[in-house]
């Protein structure tokens, strides 16, 4: 880390200290970013705070250090959660959500709460308190010195991961067919079931592509950490509640920018308010506050 | 009676108080909140402070009633602005916030807590008398409510908000007493904890535990007081009788919330319910 090394420190280290959280903050944002993203298009699509995103995450996480390991390639591990999850996350909204889109929001929203503490605690059971680590994690350990700032390979990794799968996403949503029907879907939806698109269809797919990029970020946290235990995921849930309220509820660039700007606040907040407010409560503050002047959320126009 | 069998009362006792007065603001109110550790916490450590600087029990109790009661109506007031889902996310944060707020005060213990709490010098049977004399209070006072206008009101505007305003029912007013209700009788049970373990942590106070309150109303069935009472017990003891649950407990809560949530949503109330109304009809 930088800083300074025991004698006074100068204005370069200060320099160094900052451009290093700011390192840090970016590639943490970059991964809420990824995670925030797949609640923000289920809440547009059902208005449901989907909590249990984060047993996907936490899936997904898991099958990339069990096939990364078994194979000995990372890549491998990556594209397995990546097929896997989806059909975790469907699977998620056919038996759960779907009876209970006739309820209340909040109904749901506190099944998918029991749902995550039961997919946790299954996690716990089926692979150890301890959590599995990486046999090779070439990854994690790799750095490069940036203007005397040490990066690690897993935080660019991190970043250019969002940036592709972002870029992605915008031309899928786009360009594509399938991804404008999509769009139309979360709109006006009886409007774009009249021009043809099957809903149920759309619903599915949402859930897909939430879920693959819950599980790269899974992915991506678990080289971070170099390891993978049952926790991993609980946090993230709710700080990306947060997010996504901060980010204007089903705004995906909203979610973008609330992600890297919780990312950058949390790196720097740890020097100026960590002395009497623990790190993974500084979102919550942000959350409650904007909740309060705000209710329905930077951009949105619903009265939460 | 052996020091096991008393904790075990003590601690269904508190938990029957908890989950009534959850079922208050969540059953009756309609206000679903999943931040009900951070009232109880507040409680806990307002006693905890009165115990350790007067050594009085009365004044431990009305220190965790009023702590317990200003963060809840700090907290009703938040209601007033955002409803269902998001009233549910800012409770949410209001328990992170708690106990990120606990661990670094070094005058609340910080990560360590507060140990060395004086006695109540009741002894542990006196405690658990008082403990379970405040729980059958509780559930009277649940009753009472639930049969009262106000009970009727909270009903009214759970039930839906914007047709009880149109009554003349003022939403926010009962909103407001729902919360300061619950929430005293949450620091109450703060409070009693405390004299029963001497010695808290803000970790006891955590999310999960609020997760679990909110798992015993939703599986005693929502708005029923009996129902939540007999949840609370019955999910206390099944840990300690099963060594499977014991072991497992968060995945048999989970498990059963969303059992419960997608099979029979009035809970165990609405079973018996159904129940006595299929025996009487045959």
């Amino acid at each position: 880390m930088g800083g300074g090394n025991g004698a006074s420190p100068t204005a370069e280290d200060d320099a160094v200290y900052y451009f290093d959280l700011a390192v840090t903050g970016i590639s943490f944002g970059c991964m809420y970013a990824m995670m925030s993203v797949g609640l923000t298009l289920v809440y547009g699509l059902l208005r449901i705070l989907h909590v249990a995103h984060a047993a996907v995450f936490t899936l997904g996480a898991y099958v990339t250090v069990l096939v990364a390991n078994a194979t000995g390639s990372i890549l491998l591990g990556f594209l397995a959660a990546m097929i896997v999850t989806p059909l975790f996350g469907m699977a998620i909204y056919r038996v759960m959500y779907e009876p209970l889109l006739k309820y209340r929001p909040d109904v749901p929203m506190i099944a998918s709460i029991g749902l995550l503490i039961f997919m946790q605690d299954a996690f716990r059971i089926v692979f150890g308190e301890q959590g599995i680590t990486f046999h090779r994690n070439a990854f994690a350990f790799t750095t490069f010195n940036v203007f005397g700032v040490t990066v690690s390979a897993v935080q660019i990794a991190t970043i250019i991961a969002a940036a592709v799968v972002f870029t992605a996403l915008h031309l899928f949503t786009t360009r594509t067919r399938i991804g404008i029907g999509w769009r139309a879907t979360v709109s006006k939806p009886q409007i774009a079931a009249s021009f043809g698109i099957d809903p149920i269809k759309v619903r599915y797919l949402n859930f897909a592509v939430g879920s693959v990029l819950a599980a790269i970020a899974g992915g991506l946290v678990a080289e971070m950490n170099n390891l993978v235990d049952p926790g991993i995921g609980f946090v993230v849930s709710y700080k990306a509640l947060a997010i996504i309220v901060l980010g204007g509820l089903g705004s995906v660039r909203g979610t973008l920018i609330a992600s890297l700007v919780l990312g950058l606040v949390e790196a720097y907040g740890t020097i100026f308010i960590g002395a009497w407010l623990d790190r993974d409560a500084i979102a919550f503050l942000a959350l409650i506050v904007l909740l309060m002047i705000r209710p329905q959320g930077f951009t949105g126009a619903r009265t939460a | 009676m052996s020091a096991y069998e008393i904790s075990i009362i003590s601690i269904i006792g508190i938990n029957v108080i908890l989950a009534v007065s959850l079922n208050m603001i969540s059953g009756f109110c309609g206000q679903i909140s999943i931040g009900h550790g951070a009232f109880f916490g507040t409680g806990a450590y307002a006693a905890a402070l009165t115990m350790v600087g007067t050594g009085s029990v009365p004044l431990a109790i009305l220190a965790a009633l009023v702590t317990g009661s200003l963060l809840g109506l700090a907290v009703g007031f938040a209601s007033l602005r955002v409803r269902t889902d998001f009233l549910a996310v800012t409770t949410i944060g209001v328990n992170f916030l708690f106990v990120g707020f606990v661990r670094k005060q070094a005058w609340l213990g910080g990560e360590m807590g507060i140990s060395g709490i004086p006695a109540t010098g009741f002894g542990p049977v006196g405690n658990m008398t008082m403990i379970l004399l405040f729980a059958a209070a509780t559930i009277a006072l649940s009753l009472y409510i639930s049969r009262s206008w106000m009970g009727f009101a909270f009903r009214a505007v759970g039930e839906d908000e914007g047709t009880a305003a149109t009554l003349g029912i003022n939403a926010g007013a009962y909103k407001l007493a729902a919360f300061g209700i619950g929430t005293a009788l949450a620091g109450l049970a703060g409070c009693l904890y405390t004299f029963f373990t001497q010695f808290i942590a803000a970790d006891a106070f955590d999310f999960i535990f609020s997760v679990m309150l909110m798992a015993m109303v939703v599986i005693g069935g929502i708005g029923s007081t009996w129902g939540v009472a007999v949840a609370a017990v019955g999910l206390t003891l099944l840990p300690e009788a099963i060594r499977f649950v014991n072991d497992y407990r968060l995945l048999v809560f989970g498990g059963l919330l969303v059992l419960v949530i997608r099979l029979a949503p009035s809970g165990l109330a609405g079973l018996v319910q159904k129940a006595f109304l299929a025996v009487r009809r045959s």
